[in-house]
């Protein structure tokens, strides 16, 4: 496939919030083509709100994020899936919503070729995590937003989903990966525990009390 | 969006999808009617155009937290948000289906029930004329009201509350457009009045929807 070399996603001194109290600030990455960037921390230090921040979700309290338009593919704990249709057209409906054509090369890439016919509600929790994967693939965006996206793969699938990111980041994709454990890839590492939002301190605090009016 | 509207019929129509549901609660309220009130098809017939918005108001009110808290769940309201797919169109299409699902068969199956309330004979083609018109707008405040309450626990009854005020202009000229056809009156003004209640809210509401989903997705 191929996405051009201006496929650059630039984080400038951000600050979010959640639930309208800030929980991270004075973040700064840049996610060059070709690249993969992996967010560690403890839990509850905001990697969840800061995937969400990025992709879009909800607006930042200061700061700015440039990526180019519909640029970003967003998967998080929840896959999306409808219990009543069946695999295949799980991810046809995603590509009819993305504009691509053609789902066998993601039903290739994880393995889910057995299970087309299959209603995605009768798949184990494994199976649906791949198949909420393979819309990654499916929606032929550059920039892979991906939060815990291990969470109930086997080793196998595991390998199968470091594999699938590896090829993307083969063809000038990038992703941004929350995860703890080790995917094996050729990735940087961000540790976004220093950058802790201190309770009381900037100007998030009167965003955090007009939404706690709203 | 095609897309989105044909998943959203699909899902509707497999098992557990909730159609038919509306349809099913309309026939009872129907039938109950004439229990309460005595069967006097005198009385029923004057009543019958009115019972009969009401009916299909409140079937319509039954299927409306399914809109959007279903997608919400599972995590594809989030997904959608982050598609090529502008907030704006997601809940139009969704309102749409909601039409397709339950006002649309709701309209259709009026006549039959109006032969339970013995409903004047001139009333059916204006029963029909006026649900065709107002049912619309029944959706497309729900998808608002749907929207205002995705992601609360048990948001359903909220979401009756806040809706059901919403829903008082087009119940007025929607029944009273009916029962002025009934009767053989002039039906011009209400018929015009239900027309712009419904133009207006499929022009203005879906740019609400959109805003406090966005609001609500955060």
């Amino acid at each position: 496939m191929g996405y051009g070399r201006h496929m650059t996603l630039t984080v400038t001194d951000l600050t979010i919030s959640r639930g309208g109290i800030p929980v991270l600030e004075g973040l700064n990455f840049r996610l060059d083509a070709g690249r993969a960037l992996v967010l560690r921390g403890p839990n509850g230090v905001g990697k969840t709100t800061l995937l969400r921040t990025v992709a879009g979700l909800q607006p930042p309290v200061t700061g700015q994020i440039t990526n180019p338009p519909e640029s970003i593919a967003y998967a998080a704990h929840s896959d999306g899936l409808k219990a009543t249709l069946t695999v295949a057209e799980n991810l046809h409906f995603w590509a009819d919503i993305f504009g691509t054509k053609g789902i066998d090369k993601a039903l290739a890439g994880f393995d889910l070729e057995g299970l087309v016919d299959r209603p995605a509600g009768a798949l184990s929790a494994g199976q649906k995590r791949r198949l909420g994967l393979a819309r990654l693939l499916v929606s032929e965006r550059s920039i892979w937003i991906l939060d815990e996206p291990t969470v109930s793969l086997d080793v196998a699938s595991v390998a199968m989903f470091a594999d699938a990111v590896r090829a993307h980041l083969a063809t000038g994709g990038s992703a941004l990966i929350a995860t703890h454990i080790d995917l094996g890839l050729d990735a940087d590492v961000l540790d976004v525990g220093p950058f802790r939002a201190v309770p009381g301190s900037g100007s998030g605090d009167f965003d955090g009390l007009d939404e706690g009016f709203l | 969006m095609i897309a989105l509207l044909s998943r959203d019929m699909k899902l509707a129509m497999r098992a557990g999808g909730g159609f038919g549901l509306g349809l099913a609660f309309f026939l009872i309220v129907t039938v109950l009617v004439p229990f309460g009130v005595g069967p006097e098809s005198g009385l029923l017939s004057k009543i019958a155009p009115g019972i009969l918005w009401l009916g299909a108001l409140l079937a319509c009110l039954l299927s409306l937290d399914r809109i959007l808290a279903l997608d919400w769940e599972d995590g594809s309201l989030d997904l959608l948000a982050t598609s090529p797919l502008p907030m704006e169109a997601v809940v139009s299409v969704k309102a749409l289906a909601h039409w397709i699902t339950t006002g649309l068969p709701l309209t259709l199956a009026a006549p039959l029930f109006g032969l339970l309330l013995s409903l004047p004979e001139a009333g059916y083609k204006w029963l029909v004329i006026s649900l065709i018109l107002g049912t619309p707008a029944l959706s497309v405040i729900g998808t608002f009201g749907a929207a205002l309450t995705v992601g609360l626990k048990r948001g359903g009854l909220l979401l009756s509350l806040l809706v059901l005020p919403l829903y008082v202009p087009t119940l007025i000229f929607g029944a009273e457009l009916a029962r002025r056809g009934a009767v053989g009156l002039e039906t011009t003004t209400p018929m015009l009045m239900l027309a712009g209640i419904t133009a207006g809210t499929i022009a203005l509401l879906p740019f609400a929807s959109a805003l406090v989903l966005r609001v609500n997705l955060r």
